[in-house]
């Protein structure tokens, strides 16, 4: 028993619409970002079920770049909060509105 | 036995990223993430991706999730107050939204599910071991490793720059 690529990129399209969901449901900006972790992760997951499929490595050498992106991006984006947090006492991006003031 | 183990190992992914996306508390949610985070790494390695698998672990479930827990806890963030629904309610139509994105995601894989294959690649046994990896990823893309090490410089630089206190 074999599982067919079918399945994976349709999980793969499932996990990112959780991500979606978050990004554009939750108001704690640190959850958001989380969310964006989970898209990322299941552009991941199809990157890697492609690259198993088809016999090609280049696939999971995306997937590397991919996960330093994340890691910069993470660190950037947390430092950002931070900043907001300090400046705003709040990490309710309703609350957020502006860049400045 | 390893399609049962991805399908196990699926359903956990996508329990775990369900309750990061609709737990009130953060930090449950971080957790549940690491939890996610393995799981998926669990998927890498049934899918022979070793190296990328190994990856997930130490970058995504170690390093990045450490980030995220030490600034939840940094910021002390309380859980989100109670709503009557969990949709909030001038907010229904991004549930539309999310509606939508998900049938056309789901159509567009409808329409190219004939040409997707059913069964690994022959032949390419260890193809993710770090040794294939790697090789890759010092000939062919040697230039874009070496801009990725000077974009995590800047990402380190810049994260350093917002986050100290005010000159």
């Amino acid at each position: 028993m074999v599982v067919p690529l079918y399945h994976v990129i349709a999980f793969s399209a499932v996990l990112f619409t959780i991500g979606v969901m978050g990004v554009l449901f939750r108001r704690n900006a640190i959850i958001v970002f989380m969310s964006v972790e989970i898209m990322l992760n299941a552009v991941n997951l199809a990157f890697v079920a492609f690259s198993r499929y088809h016999g090609n490595v280049n696939g999971q050498v995306f997937v590397f770049f991919i996960m330093t992106l994340a890691a910069a991006e993470v660190a950037v984006g947390l430092a950002i909060i931070i900043a907001l947090f300090r400046n705003l006492r709040t990490s309710d991006i309703s609350e957020i509105r502006l860049m400045k003031y | 036995m390893t399609a049962i183990l991805f399908y196990v190992f699926a359903a956990l992914l996508l329990g775990a990223s369900l309750f990061v996306v609709l737990n009130r508390n953060p930090i449950y949610s971080v957790v549940a993430l690491v939890f996610a985070f393995m799981n998926l790494a669990a998927m890498y390695f049934l899918l022979e991706a070793y190296f990328i698998g190994v990856l997930q672990v130490l970058v995504y479930a170690g390093a990045i999730m450490v980030l995220f827990l030490f600034v939840v806890m940094l910021l002390n963030v309380q859980p989100d107050r109670p709503r009557p629904g969990l949709i909030h309610p001038d907010r229904w139509w991004f549930g539309l939204m999310a509606l939508i994105f998900v049938g056309l995601f789901l159509l567009l894989i409808g329409q190219g599910v004939r040409t997707l294959l059913t069964s690994p690649a022959e032949g390419a046994d260890g193809m993710g071991s770090v040794a294939n990896v790697g090789e890759a990823l010092f000939t062919r893309f040697l230039l874009p490793f070496e801009i990725a090490s000077l974009l995590l410089t800047v990402a380190l630089v810049g994260a350093v720059f917002l986050a100290k206190k005010k000159v």
